[in-house]
């Protein structure tokens, strides 16, 4: 199993602009962990320090007890799999040829091997995608798109996946087939970090929150605990109330 | 699907290989002077001294420069994640074009050979290469404002171009127009090995570079992702685009428009993988350009012109057409 620690990380940018300050958890079991806050509180940051695309200012961050910043590159990669907010959409190439780039950190041959073809199968399998496999993935709408992108990040094969706003585009279907997928993932001993802003679906499939607020870890903790109304409201300026509908259902609304 | 590729880029392979090989094998045949092949067969003067020493070494050096322009054209599309990436556009060809039209204003005839012009042009084309990725690296510049960049480094050395040409006597503001005119010329056979020996290399490098530059394609954070060290990429590749150009355009001087036009002409024809378009580009390059000289040489034949010209009037409206058809 890949445990996750972050000791005192912090960043800010060229500019000097702070991001970042003191954050640090330690993950030693696979779980489903949604990282929420306002804009700009340093969600995606925090999952490029972890996925080595940025190096910390401060502290360290490691992965199976090695800093990322010790590791090299392709040996990273293995350990994380990283799909950012933004891909280009108008990337040329088919669906198949988006997944099997997850394989370049096991080889830079110019040809797949037979071990990346069956990567890339289960990776389509689990995602769904087996029907979209020769589809262009500049053709296919945002969600379709997001879940090409997971499945890249799959057919990585990978401990750890870090997902920065995977369900900005999907639809109520899709998005809950998505998180059914993550807890699957997390069944089958995989850590994945989501970064979110629906709150209510954070607190209903996530084992864990991590709530940032101006580049502070304000609560880490199940969702029940780190989604208090009080806490919320300070974070986001607006207030927040638990309910619970007739089924005896428990979900999260906020506004006045 | 991989099997299938494989195939695929064997055909390609072999078909671009084949149209460089069928252009090399019959242009030097083609010409304003008829060739005696009974001479030829014979290795009787002039025929023979004309087909060795003149144009044997000019398709030579039409294949070299082909394959090396369409070549870093192809390079600098992947790396610069933009279609209009050129030599030409990134100032490359300019600043290759300043270095050796400072070495012909300020030596004299005897020492603007060979050596000096390509060491001049070379550095030319490194000091821009240099300039325009560090400008991009320390600024975080998005492509388009490095392409524009370009844009301007390349105006900066045409400025400075036409300045040394106005401050030059009248023999050598000759030497420097005829020079700027580009041209593929017939030059002696060690000076080829020593171009086929920096381009050959690097041209292979760039076959085995086609899958990372697919995955750079999807953009740095994607790349960086899946394990690419972009940054040491982008470096080496535009210092072998550097070399690329700044060692051709030394012998040849500026030719337009071979490495925008044949990528996308041969993206139109095997698609966006690099497995398939950078062995078509490079091998179509030195096709096409073997072509267009033959066809600058023999139009108006015994008159020649610069196949520079021929490569911008058979460029110029296909790139048009290209883009209206997309």
């Amino acid at each position: 199993m890949t445990t996750l620690t972050l000791q005192d990380v912090g960043y800010c940018y060229p500019g000097g602009k702070l991001v970042l300050e003191g954050i640090s958890a330690e993950v030693l079991k696979p779980e489903v962990i949604a990282i929420v806050g306002p804009n700009g509180a340093g969600k995606s940051t925090l999952l490029d320090l972890i996925a080595g695309q940025k190096t910390p200012m401060n502290g360290t961050v490691q992965i199976a007890g090695q800093a990322t910043t010790s590791l090299q590159r392709d040996k990273l990669c293995r350990l994380v799999a990283h799909v950012p907010q933004h891909v280009p959409p108008d990337v040329p190439f088919t669906v198949e040829e988006v997944v099997l780039t997850g394989r370049i950190p096991y080889g830079r041959g110019l040809y797949e091997n037979d071990e990346d073809r069956a990567a890339m199968e289960l990776a389509l399998r689990r995602t769904r995608l087996e029907s979209f496999r020769d589809r262009r993935f500049s053709s296919l709408s945002g969600g379709e798109k997001q879940r090409v992108l997971t499945a890249a990040a799959l057919c990585q094969q990978s401990q750890v996946l870090l997902l920065d706003e995977p369900s900005a585009h999907l639809d109520p279907e899709n998005e809950s087939q998505l998180w059914e997928l993550f807890q699957d993932l997390r069944d089958s001993g995989h850590l994945i970090f989501v970064v979110t802003h629906h709150l209510a679906l954070a607190a209903q499939n996530s084992d864990r929150i991590w709530l940032l607020d101006r580049g502070k870890l304000v609560a880490d903790a199940p969702p029940c605990d780190a989604l208090r109304p009080d806490r919320l409201q300070e974070v986001f300026h607006v207030p927040f109330h638990w309910n619970e509908s007739a089924e005896g259902r428990v979900f999260l609304t906020y506004g006045r | 699907m991989a099997a299938d590729l494989q195939s695929r880029a064997r055909w390609v392979l072999a078909l671009s290989i084949s149209a460089a090989f069928a252009a090399a094998v019959m242009c030097p045949f083609l010409g304003g002077l008829g060739l005696d092949y009974a001479k030829l067969w014979r290795h009787e003067s002039p025929d023979w001294n004309i087909f060795i020493n003149l144009r044997l070494p000019r398709t030579f050096l039409a294949l070299l420069t082909g394959a090396a322009l369409s070549g870093a054209g192809a390079l600098f599309q992947a790396l610069m994640r933009n279609a209009l990436a050129t030599p030409s556009s990134l100032g490359i060809e300019a600043a290759a074009a300043l270095g050796a039209v400072t070495a012909i204003s300020l030596f004299s005839g005897d020492e603007t050979g060979f050596p000096l012009v390509w060491f001049a042009a070379l550095t030319g084309a490194v000091i821009v290469v240099a300039l325009v990725a560090t400008i991009g690296h320390v600024g975080r510049l998005p492509t388009f404002t490095i392409l524009l960049t370009g844009i301007a480094l390349n105006s900066i050395c045409t400025a400075f171009i036409l300045l040394l040409h106005s401050l030059a006597g009248i023999t050598k503001s000759f030497q420097i127009t005829h020079w700027l005119m580009g041209g593929i010329d017939a030059v002696e056979y060690p000076v080829l090995l020593m171009l086929a020996i920096s381009i050959v290399p690097i041209c292979i490098w760039m076959l085995r570079l086609a899958r990372v530059l697919n995955v750079i394609s999807y953009g740095e954070t994607w790349a960086i992702g899946r394990g690419v060290d972009c940054q040491r990429i982008t470096w080496q590749g535009f210092a072998a685009g550097a070399l690329l150009v700044g060692t051709t355009t030394a012998v040849t001087g500026p030719i337009a428009f071979v490495g925008l036009i044949v990528p996308h002409l041969m993206r139109r024809i095997v698609g966006p993988d690099y497995r398939l378009l950078m062995p078509a580009s490079i091998f179509g390059g030195a096709a096409f350009l073997v072509i267009c000289d033959t066809i600058s040489r023999t139009v108006l034949a015994p008159i020649e012109f610069p196949v520079g010209v021929t490569t911008a009037l058979l460029g110029g409206p296909f790139f048009v057409w290209l883009l209206w058809s997309r």
